[in-house]
């Protein structure tokens, strides 16, 4: 007897907490999302990122953004991947817009176009820069928002192109003007040593990026759009190579692996007098060179251009589907144009879209700051940042490759030649 | 005897469990993940036997990675010891501000890698970098240090001799204070020269240390590849690439797995070969007390 | 008898080149240190002038400060180094203990296992080791990044030799008095091996207080976040290096520890003491 009215209550039990639990929650847990960035830019970044997460938490009462700082953009992805091998991976991340093909091998992440089921949902995807778009998109999908990008422009010191005789106003616009330009600017003191170079053109952490702003305006695309075939030791390419080769050889270069990072530090202490650097560096440099200064496109040869670069926002695929719509909602409610124009403003970063330039901020702060517009009059000759399936395996051999042309070790076309065959190698098993 | 043994084991479980769950189980996949292909989206990870090994012996990057890896050895083992020998000596002796000395010496180890390695950065900065200054007052050519492959590896190996020797001077300047001082009174009486003294009594008495030391600078001469992602990254075109950081690049940059799993099990392998070496060779003719 | 203090005969007196030698390679050493200091208190613009009027500021330092919770991380850092440390401590007493003092089967093979770990550097196994906190649920928390450190084959096999060396017969003078295996152990051989505790420490705690790779990988927040990975907020790439507020940050980070060295050089050096590292 006693037996079967237990039984009896713990199904009535079971049958209320199964109706419970059918009954729309009132009180619903929030739906959390973990959000990986990298920080690729000094400043309260973090600050800026914390204060997002918070204004968005507040106009959505039933999402929780966990903004987990991850390092470098190489340590993002280390760590995102990581997770996402052991089956936690963040919800969404900032990784760089050339991960994509890696994200995708991996089977990472899911493309946006699932979520962007509205009109006004797909006007907004279709609202960015279609520079940007060139990394995002593959085989007809979306897979990343462009959030932080960026495109390498050419900085110069007026004050040195005073001196040396030069129109401080006028940038170098093509090769020719670029090498006699450094050739005048190229000082040397007592004991012969060059005290001042004329160009300048980091070649470590990312060669093959600065690289693209010689092929690029040579008329050369070094991946295809599907990621699947290279093109190193095309005629074009080489000759870009080599034109980079000689302005060493001229001496108007400085010889070796020239260092991204110290690259800024090199301008302000006047020991170069251009250089090829991202635009995400224009408020340090603004803050930080003693002397009025330029910044321009990259010369051009047969055309302009400049490779685009920085990072997008991604969503994996692991997370659950209340997650990740929650995600795609957090991804939207960013790249707003007014928050997307305050982004810029605060980090140097390119604003994603041209709504976000014409907004009051971006345009007053264009208005008093013009060579903050300068990456953006770029975009419309910018190209895809280089990327390609197996990114990173591919890329190291590019940079070898170039590392080895620069320093002397291989001449340029051997260089080239031996880069395509390892790159073919790899690609070998993706087309 | 049954409860002896019982009692042991007891003793040894704590240990023994956190090592299976997270040295050896790993381990073990790992070795068993380099007979594997890497899996990737749509095609699973298959047998492959030894194909992750017949590519890494193809592999250019992986030779200069080898023979870069036993050149910074070669350099930095003895390097690390013979100046934290010669600083402990010095600081025990009666010289004139041996406390600056010692926290000078011993500075390296309490910095951490990343602020060291972009204060190296500076120094080896071309034309403006200290180096350079001083090359440039004794009248030296210019020298872009970390860019040129035929002084990268130089460049990065100073840096990890800089981190390590103040780091064991402290285990040799311990051993030297507990001597007992009536063996220098005894060789002051017979009138002993300082070499005689230092090769006749002192080196063999630092045996033991010298031992401890030498098992951790040949690990570390394998492990130190942290200054190497802020100064060259490997570069340029691999001159100063390292095992380690060959394997780091693999495994978290390229994400092959297999392969990454046959370089561990090749460094595993290194490593073990020393350690052994070290372990039954050197360990007897070691002079115990 | 004979004192420390006691006029050492004269030719163990340094000679010049001896002092020479030895301030030449400090100035060197401390090299680094001394730049992180100028820089550290000068304005960006004299990171590489070095002008002795240049103007003074705490400017670095304030960023620095902003930059992230670094008091918050120096706490977790400590906290992680202490905590694995005694772990260590415990642990590889007692299977040292077992090691050595016992006898039973499989003995050789269980210290050859651990003999493995010497070799394998956790470092590469950090994949498999996330999926395993993640399973535990230790992610971001300061277990989950000592948790692989814990048992430590180095001081097992260091601890393992010193036990070994212990005599016999005080053991046996223990035992006669009625002590227990593990009283014996308390009272006999671990006073014994205290040069070897602290040479240990010293390496333990060095190791982690520079480790980096598989903290990043484990910690999410400034929970259990630690110096080594908070200071990568200032590798940023795309600015270029900033030294002053590298070093800035440097120094506030480390400076605990260099005091704490300068002030307690004598006994900590002192502590080695007693039997030296046999």
């Amino acid at each position: 007897m006693q037996r079967k009215s237990f039984l009896k209550i713990c199904a009535m039990s079971a049958l209320a907490a199964g109706g419970w639990s059918a009954l729309p929650a009132l009180a619903q847990a929030p739906v959390e999302i973990s959000f990986y960035y990298p920080v690729a830019v000094g400043g309260p970044i973090a600050k800026t990122i914390d204060g997002f997460a918070e204004g968005f938490m507040k106009e959505n009462p039933g999402i929780k953004v966990s903004p987990i700082y991850a390092g470098t953009y190489q340590e993002t992805i280390v760590k995102a991947l990581t997770a996402h091998k052991s089956g936690t991976p963040p919800v969404t991340s900032v990784l760089l817009s050339t991960d994509m093909f890696t994200l995708i091998d991996e089977d990472a992440v899911v493309p946006f176009d699932t979520f962007a089921k509205s009109a006004e949902d797909k006007a907004w995807m279709d609202s960015f820069y279609p520079a940007f778009m060139q990394n995002s998109r593959t085989g007809g999908k979306t897979w990343g928002i462009p959030f932080q990008r960026s495109t390498v422009v050419m900085y110069w010191n007026k004050e040195a192109f005073k001196e040396a005789g030069l129109d401080p106003d006028k940038a170098p616009a093509n090769w020719a003007e670029l090498k006699a330009a450094a050739t005048k600017l190229t000082k040397k003191d007592a004991d012969g040593k060059v005290s001042q170079w004329g160009v300048q053109i980091p070649a470590s952490g990312f060669p093959y990026w600065l690289f693209q702003t010689l092929t690029t305006p040579n008329g050369a695309i070094l991946a295809n759009e599907a990621g699947t075939a290279v093109k190193f030791d095309d005629p074009k390419v080489i000759e870009a190579l080599q034109y980079w080769v000689d302005l060493g050889k001229a001496g108007v270069h400085p010889p070796g692996v020239v260092e991204w990072g110290t690259t800024p530090k090199d301008f302000f202490e006047k020991k170069a007098a251009i250089i090829f650097t991202t635009t995400g560096n224009l408020t340090n440099i603004r803050k930080n060179a003693g002397f009025p200064f330029g910044v321009g496109m990259i010369p051009g040869n047969t055309r302009k251009g400049s490779p685009t670069g920085g990072g997008n926002f991604y969503i994996f695929k692991k997370a659950t589907a209340q997650q990740q719509e929650a995600a795609f909602k957090f991804v939207k409610w960013v790249t707003q144009p007014e928050r997307a124009a305050q982004w810029s403003i605060d980090t140097g970063y390119v604003a994603v879209s041209q709504a976000a330039y014409d907004t009051a901020a971006l345009k007053k702060y264009g208005a008093e700051f013009p060579p903050a517009l300068v990456a953006r009059d770029q975009l419309p000759v910018s190209v895809a940042e280089f990327s390609t399936h197996d990114n990173q395996r591919v890329t190291k051999a590019l940079n070898d490759g170039l590392q080895a042309a620069l320093t002397g070790t291989k001449t340029p076309e051997q260089a080239m030649k031996d880069a395509q065959r390892e790159a073919d190698r790899i690609l070998r098993n993706y087309k | 005897m049954r409860t002896r043994a019982v009692h042991a084991w007891l003793m040894l479980l704590p240990a023994m469990l956190l090592l299976v769950a997270f040295t050896h189980w790993p381990a073990l996949s790992t070795f068993v993940d380099s007979f594997h292909s890497t899996a990737k989206a749509g095609r699973p990870s298959v047998w492959v036997g030894l194909e992750n090994y017949q590519v890494m012996l193809e592999d250019p990057v992986f030779w200069k990675a080898v023979r870069n890896n036993l050149l910074f050895a070669t350099a930095t083992i003895p390097a690390s010891i013979g100046l934290a020998l010669a600083m402990a000596l010095w600081v025990n002796e009666r010289i004139a501000g041996r406390a600056f000395l010692r926290m000078a010496y011993f500075t390296p180890t309490v910095l951490p890698m990343i602020a060291v390695a972009n204060i190296w950065l500076f120094f080896y900065t071309p034309q403006y970098g200290l180096l350079e200054r001083l090359t440039g007052l004794l009248g030296l050519p210019a020298h872009n240090w970390l860019g040129s492959p035929s002084t990268a590896l130089a460049a990065v190996t100073a840096v990890a001799i800089w981190k390590e020797a103040g780091f064991f001077m402290i285990f040799y300047l311990a051993a030297l204070q507990s001597l007992n001082p009536s063996l220098r009174e005894a060789a002051a009486i017979e009138g002993a020269s300082r070499g005689y003294f230092f090769r006749r009594v002192l080196w063999p008495l630092l045996m033991p240390t010298t031992l401890f030391v030498l098992i951790n600078a040949c690990i570390n001469a394998f492990r130190m590849v942290d200054h190497l992602f802020v100064l060259t990254r490997g570069g340029p075109d691999n001159a100063s690439i390292l095992l380690l950081y060959h394997l780091y690049e693999v495994g978290f940059s390229f994400w092959d797995t297999g392969y990454a799993s046959a370089i561990t099990v090749v460094l595993v392998v290194l490593l073990a070969g020393i350690a052994l070496f070290q372990f039954f060779v050197l360990d007897r003719r070691v002079h115990y007390q | 008898m004979s004192s420390m203090h006691a006029e050492p005969p004269a030719y163990h007196a340094p000679t010049w080149l001896d002092t020479l030698a030895a301030w030449l390679l400090a100035l060197l050493w401390i090299l680094p240190l001394v730049y992180a200091v100028w820089t550290a208190f000068h304005p960006s613009a004299y990171a590489t002038r070095f002008e002795l009027l240049a103007p003074l500021t705490l400017e670095n330092f304030a960023r620095a400060w902003q930059a992230a919770p670094f008091a918050r991380y120096f706490l977790n850092t400590a906290a992680l180094v202490l905590m694995i440390l005694a772990v260590q401590l415990v642990l590889a007493t007692l299977a040292a203990y077992a090691f050595a003092r016992y006898e039973f089967r499989g003995r050789n093979v269980a210290f050859a296992l651990v003999l493995v770990q010497l070799m394998v550097m956790p470092d590469i196994l950090v994949v498999e080791n996330y999926k395993t906190m993640a399973r535990l649920g230790l992610v971001d928390t300061l277990a989950g990044i000592g948790l692989p450190y814990f048992a430590s084959a180095f001081a097992i096999f260091l601890l393992r030799q010193t036990f070994l060396g212990v005599p016999k017969e005080l053991d046996e003078a223990a035992r006669v008095e009625g002590a227990s295996p593990l009283q014996i152990l308390w009272r006999v051989y671990v006073p014994l091996a205290r040069p070897v505790y602290t040479a240990f420490a010293l390496v333990s705690v060095s190791f982690h207080w520079n480790n980096f790779l598989w903290p990043l990988i484990v910690t999410n927040s400034i929970q259990a976040r630690p110096l080594t990975v908070g200071l990568q907020v200032f590798s940023s790439v795309d600015q270029g290096v900033d030294w002053s507020i590298i070093t800035a940050a440097t120094l506030m980070t480390s400076a605990p520890l260099l005091l704490a060295f300068l002030l307690f050089q004598r006994q900590f050096v002192q502590s080695f003491m007693r039997a030296g590292i046999k």
